[in-house]
C-alpha cells in the first residue's frame, strides 16, 4: 500500500472513532400528537375553544435557552367567574408540559409571564381553564434561531 | 503565473488595510444589536437575571475572610462610592507586578494581599458575584482606561492579538468585529466586540460570566486554542478592548443571548 | 447565592390588583442534557411555586424543565390587607426556599 492510502485509511478510521465520540444520543422528543395527548389529559372529554387566550411570544427568538412568555385570559375574575388554570405545551420540546399556573378571584388578574425554553422552531400553545369548565386556547408560531433543551452539555 | 502572484499580493494587502478601526460615531453596544425582549431584560433590574450575582456579591462585600478576618468594606467603605467607576478603568496598571491586571485579579490581590485569604477561581461563583457588584457601580459611566507609557506596550500586544488571523479558520477578530459587524453569522447578528456590560448573563450559559470566559468562546468558535484564564494574552485583550470601546457607556451587568 | 429577587409595592391601596415579581436562582437542570461521555447529568429542577397571602394560598405554578434556568415568574394579586406575602419554591433533591415580603394596604 503506498504512504496516501495508508493516510486515507488511517484518517477515515479516525474520522469514525471521532464521530462516535460527539454524537449525541438524542432524546426521545415531543411531537405535535404529544402536546395533543398532554392537552387531552388536561381537558378530558371538554372542548378547547379557540380564543379569549393572549400569548404573547416574541416569533423570533435569538436564544432558545430563556424565552420570554406572557399569557392573558380576558375574565372578570370573581368567584363566579374566573380563570382558574393557565397551562403551556409545547410541541417539540423532549415533553410537551411547560407548566400550569392556578389562580383564583384573588389573583384579580388571569396574567403570568415567565422565562420558557424552546428546543427547535415550533408552535407554543396556552390553555386557559375557566371556572365554568370550559377551556380555550390560542397558539403561536416561534422561530428559534439556536436550541435550547437539544445543546449537548 | 505573476499576475495571478501580484493579485494575490494586493488582496491580501487591502484586507490588512481594511481592518480599520470604528470610527467613534459609528460605536455600539453589543445591546444596539438584541432583540427588544433581551433589553427588556437587561434594563430591568428587577427582572435581570444577573441583579442575582450583584446581590451576593454585596454580601460577600461586607463579610469577613481570611487569616485577616476583614471584609471589603472595612477598607472600601460604600462600594457605591468607592467602587465608582472602578470597573470602568480596569484593565489597569499594577506596579508591584508591573503589567495591567483586570478586576478579577485585582479582587484576587486585595484577597490574597489584604484579607490573607486563598485567590477565587475565575468563573466561581463567589468571584463572579464580587465583580459583578463592583462592576454594577460603574453602571453608566464612561469606559475609560488608562493608556500611558506603563500601559503602552500592553495595548500594543492586545492590538496585535486583535488583528492576527488564529486557530484553524485563520480568522482574525478585526474581520468579524472590525470588518463586518452588523452582518450575520449563522442566524446571529455579529456584534463589534465592546465590552460594555461585562461580567454578564448570556443566554447561551444560562448564568453570568466573564469577560474571559466569552472571550474563551471565541477562540474555540475560531478553532484556535484557547489561552488559560487570567493569561496575560487575554489580559492585554482586555485591556485593547477596553481602549477601543473608549468613551463608550458601562452597562454592566448586562444580558447578551 | 442570593436565593431569590422579589419585587412587591410596599403600599397599595385596598382592592388594587398588584403585580408581583419572582426571580430565584436555579439551574433548573432539564434531565435531557448528556456529558460528553455520554452520562445523562440528572434532572434538577424546581417544580412548584406557592404564594400565600397572610397564610392563603393566592397563587400556584407548576414547573417542568421547560421553564429557563433562574426561573422568573410574574403574576397579579388583590391587595386586601396590610401583612406578608410569602413564597416557597419546592424542587428536587429537597430544593426548599422561603422568602416573604411585608405589604401596607390603605
Amino acid at each position: 500500500m503506498n504512504r496516501r492510502d495508508f493516510l486515507v485509511a488511517a484518517g477515515g478510521a479516525a474520522a469514525g472513532m471521532g464521530l462516535a465520540s460527539v454524537i449525541t444520543v438524542r432524546p426521545a422528543h415531543a411531537t405535535p400528537v404529544a402536546m395533543q395527548e398532554a392537552i387531552a389529559r388536561v381537558v378530558g372529554a371538554a372542548r378547547v375553544n379557540p380564543g379569549r387566550v393572549k400569548l404573547d411570544l416574541p416569533p423570533l427568538v435569538e436564544n432558545g435557552n430563556t424565552v420570554p412568555l406572557t399569557v392573558t385570559v380576558e375574565s372578570p375574575m370573581t368567584a363566579a367567574d374566573h380563570v382558574r388554570a393557565i397551562h403551556v405545551f409545547t410541541e417539540k420540546n423532549p415533553q410537551p408540559e411547560v407548566a400550569s399556573f392556578r389562580f383564583g378571584p384573588r389573583a384579580g388578574r388571569a396574567r403570568v409571564a415567565t422565562r420558557i425554553r424552546l428546543a427547535d422552531t415550533q408552535t407554543v400553545v396556552a390553555l386557559g381553564e375557566l371556572s365554568d369548565g370550559s377551556f380555550w386556547s390560542a397558539g403561536v408560531a416561534v422561530v428559534v434561531t439556536l436550541a435550547a433543551c437539544l445543546e449537548e452539555a | 503565473m505573476r499576475p495571478l502572484w501580484a493579485a494575490l499580493s494586493v488582496v491580501a494587502l487591502a484586507a490588512s488595510a481594511f481592518a480599520g478601526e470604528i470610527p467613534r460615531g459609528e460605536r455600539r453596544s453589543g445591546y444596539d444589536f438584541m432583540s427588544r425582549e433581551t433589553r427588556a431584560m437587561q434594563d430591568d433590574d428587577t427582572a435581570n437575571p444577573a441583579m442575582l450575582w450583584v446581590l451576593e456579591g454585596e454580601a460577600l462585600w461586607n463579610r469577613k475572610a481570611g487569616a485577616a478576618g476583614r471584609a471589603c468594606a472595612e477598607c472600601h467603605g460604600d462600594a457605591r462610592t468607592s467602587m465608582k467607576g472602578v470597573a470602568a478603568r480596569h484593565p489597569a496598571f499594577d506596579a508591584a507586578r508591573g503589567r495591567p491586571l483586570n478586576l478579577e485579579q485585582r479582587i484576587n490581590v486585595c484577597r490574597t494581599d489584604r484579607q490573607k485569604a486563598p485567590p477565587l477561581a475565575y468563573e466561581s461563583r463567589e468571584l463572579l458575584a464580587l465583580t459583578a457588584y463592583v462592576a454594577r457601580q460603574s453602571r453608566g459611566l464612561a469606559i475609560d482606561p488608562a493608556i500611558d507609557q506603563r500601559t503602552q506596550p500592553f495595548l500594543d500586544a492586545g492590538r496585535a492579538t486583535f488583528g492576527r488571523r488564529q486557530g484553524q479558520l485563520n480568522l482574525a477578530c478585526s474581520q468579524c468585529h472590525d470588518d463586518n459587524w452588523g452582518r450575520r453569522l449563522a442566524g446571529n447578528v455579529v456584534p463589534q466586540a465592546h465590552p460594555t456590560g461585562y461580567p454578564l448573563y448570556r443566554l447561551e450559559w444560562q448564568g453570568l460570566g466573564s469577560l474571559q470566559r466569552r472571550l474563551r468562546n471565541c477562540l474555540v468558535g475560531i478553532r484556535a486554542e484557547s489561552y488559560e484564564y487570567g493569561a496575560p494574552e487575554l489580559v492585554d485583550l482586555e485591556l485593547f478592548l477596553m481602549w477601543r470601546a473608549r468613551g463608550m457607556t458601562m452597562e454592566a451587568p448586562a444580558v447578551r443571548p | 447565592m442570593a436565593s431569590a429577587l422579589i419585587n412587591v409595592p410596599e403600599k397599595a391601596k385596598r382592592g388594587e390588583v398588584i403585580e408581583v415579581k419572582t426571580l430565584i436562582s436555579h439551574v433548573m437542570e432539564t434531565g435531557y442534557r448528556r456529558t460528553q461521555v455520554g452520562t445523562r447529568i440528572p434532572r434538577d429542577i424546581i417544580w412548584l411555586f406557592v404564594c400565600t397571602y397572610n397564610g392563603t394560598e393566592v397563587f400556584r405554578a407548576e414547573l417542568h424543565p421547560a421553564i429557563a434556568a433562574n426561573p422568573f415568574i410574574v403574576f397579579s394579586t388583590v391587595a386586601t390587607e396590610s401583612g406578608t406575602l410569602a413564597f416557597h419554591w419546592t424542587g428536587d433533591n429537597g430544593f426548599s426556599v422561603t422568602e416573604s415580603a411585608a405589604i401596607s394596604v390603605e
